[in-house]
């Protein structure tokens, strides 16, 4: 019996030193980026609009350093700012609007200065050939028009409000949607003529919806900070992420989605 | 009387047979806790020194009497479709009823979000009703309060037929047999010998539709949209409130919770009483 279990504990054993043996003799082979310090898990918080460019840069941020793991959280910046203050672990927070970042600085969670690193600005989004022929806000008021734009509450209608005010037109929408990709998908479904969304979300429907530029968005443009949060359970990597985004690989992704450079 | 009590056998395993069993109280004390808990942190983040000042916001008793009509309406829409619809799915045999009965389930599966976009697909201006419904009548659903109201009773149908439903299996078919037989057609065993035999059922289906009616969301603001005094709802109120203001919306949902407690205790106290 107890021949029996030493013989499987030392198989054991032997298994265990195979395999830290092997660990050991990969080691040499390991990436050169390994000796940075930038390795192991770090967790992003993305406002929803963020989604498809911060994915890429996510990858070639990986690929950068090995042994790096990314997570992304994508949600509306307020909700993301409200997780962050109530504890959630996070290394970094990409805010679409500096109100929701200025409620995680207030709260004492950013551990740097918030830097703004894109920005964002609102086209009209009509479905794709654009069949009422709209070349801008005023073509919005018209009778029958149905438009749709977000409620005042979330960033882009925040913006739609100051580019209607700037241009002077008093717009009844049929709907205030909760966020843009809301305001969006009522375009694509064919159910609003036109809404206000931001010209990344417009892009990234490019295959349903052309996006109309005009003259008083650039009243309400949206800027989009970037911070290092206290908790970061991994500051270097974080910190490294925040460099990435800001230089020209990410900014050359960002650009191609539709933002801005600040 | 302990005295009394200890000479009187009988009475004591009677007594001993209502203890109520450990077993029992204890996960239905925790079920309690796990359901009034959330309340009570919402009590305790409740800005009660501002609460009167928040209370005369003007966008609140517009939101919370559409709510009350929109839910009212989606619960009567439901009670004239769905106690049909449970009479056949519980008394009448056809082939695929099961099917039937596990359909009619569909909407408490969805996610309300996506149960908006399928609204929006079948009655929105390009839908397979919607379209004709624009064409023909120069009607579109969407946007206006009737799609709160369809919104609703989408979500809500469910709940009261299930409940219905299970009435109707659970009456004496005994009745309904003897009303047959003294020559009372199927509509008039319905109407006076299987509708009130199975009332309770109807009533308790209709509150927990008015329920979830009232508390619907997804399906409300995806298929509504969501402007004020129109389409805006208390809890999309809620929900845009929680973007900027947590303590608003802790107040709309409070005042919502207080107003549909009232209701329906005041339905059930009518109900108890009535002969």
């Amino acid at each position: 019996m107890i021949a029996t279990r030493l013989r499987t504990v030392l198989a054991a054993v032997a298994v265990l030193a195979v395999l830290a043996v092997t660990g050991c003799a990969d080691e040499p082979d390991a990436p050169p980026s390994a000796g940075d310090g930038i390795s192991g898990e770090l967790t992003v918080f993305a406002a929803a609009s963020l989604r498809e460019s911060f994915t890429r840069i996510g990858q070639d941020f990986e690929s950068a350093h090995q042994g790096l793991k990314i997570t992304f959280n994508f949600a509306g910046s307020s909700a993301l700012a409200a997780q962050i203050n109530q504890g959630a672990p996070a290394d970094v927070f990409a805010s679409a609007a500096p109100a929701n970042m200025a409620t995680v600085v207030d709260a004492g969670n950013a551990a740097d200065e918030p830097v703004i690193f894109v920005r964002n600005q609102l086209v009209i989004a009509v479905p794709k050939g654009n069949p009422a022929g709209v070349t801008g806000l005023a073509d919005l008021t018209k009778p029958d028009a149905k438009v749709a734009i977000c409620a005042e509450q979330v960033p882009c209608g925040a913006a739609a409000r100051k580019a209607l005010d700037a241009a002077g037109v008093a717009l009844t929408p049929v709907t205030l949607e909760q966020d843009v990709k809301g305001a969006l998908n009522k375009v694509q479904l064919g159910e609003v003529d036109a809404a206000l969304v931001y010209r990344t979300d417009a892009r990234a429907a490019a295959n349903d919806v052309d996006g109309v530029e005009f003259p008083e968005s650039a009243g309400a443009i949206n800027d989009y900070p970037i911070v290092v949060l206290t908790d970061a359970a991994n500051p270097t990597a974080a910190r490294a992420f925040v460099e990435f985004v800001r230089a020209d690989t990410g900014r050359a992704v960002l650009t191609a989605a539709g933002f801005q450079a600040p | 009387m302990l005295g009394a009590t200890r000479e009187a056998p009988p009475a004591r395993r009677i007594s001993h047979a209502r203890r109520i069993p450990v077993a029992l109280l204890l996960p239905a004390a925790i079920g309690l806790l796990f359901l009034l808990l959330p309340l009570v942190g919402l009590l305790v983040r409740t800005p009660w020194a501002t609460l009167p000042q928040r209370l005369t916001e003007p966008g609140l008793l517009t939101a919370l009497r559409l709510s009350v009509q929109t839910a009212t309406l989606a619960t009567l829409l439901c009670l004239a479709l769905g106690v049909p619809l449970a009479w056949l799915l519980a008394r009448v045999p056809f082939p695929g009823r099961r099917l039937v009965r596990a359909l009619v389930t569909v909407p408490l599966v969805l996610p309300p979000v996506v149960g908006g976009v399928a609204l929006l697909l079948v009655f929105g201006r390009r839908g397979l009703v919607g379209s004709w419904l624009d064409e023909t009548f120069g009607v579109t659903l969407p946007f206006t309060t009737t799609a709160v109201v369809l919104a609703q009773a989408f979500v809500a149908m469910p709940f009261l037929i299930i409940a219905v439903e299970g009435a109707l299996r659970g009456a004496d078919t005994r009745y309904e047999e003897a009303a047959a037989t003294l020559g009372a057609g199927r509509w008039t065993t319905f109407t006076h010998v299987t509708l009130p035999l199975v009332a309770p059922g109807v009533a308790a289906g209709a509150v927990l539709g008015w329920a979830r009616a009232l508390g619907e969301f997804g399906a409300t603001i995806t298929f509504a949209g969501n402007y004020p005094g129109r389409t805006q709802t208390m809890p999309v109120a809620v929900y845009l409130a929680l973007e900027t203001d947590l303590e608003a919306a802790i107040v709309l949902s409070l005042i919502l919770l207080t107003v549909s407690v009232v209701i329906l205790a005041s339905l059930r106290d009518r109900w108890v009483s009535a002969p």
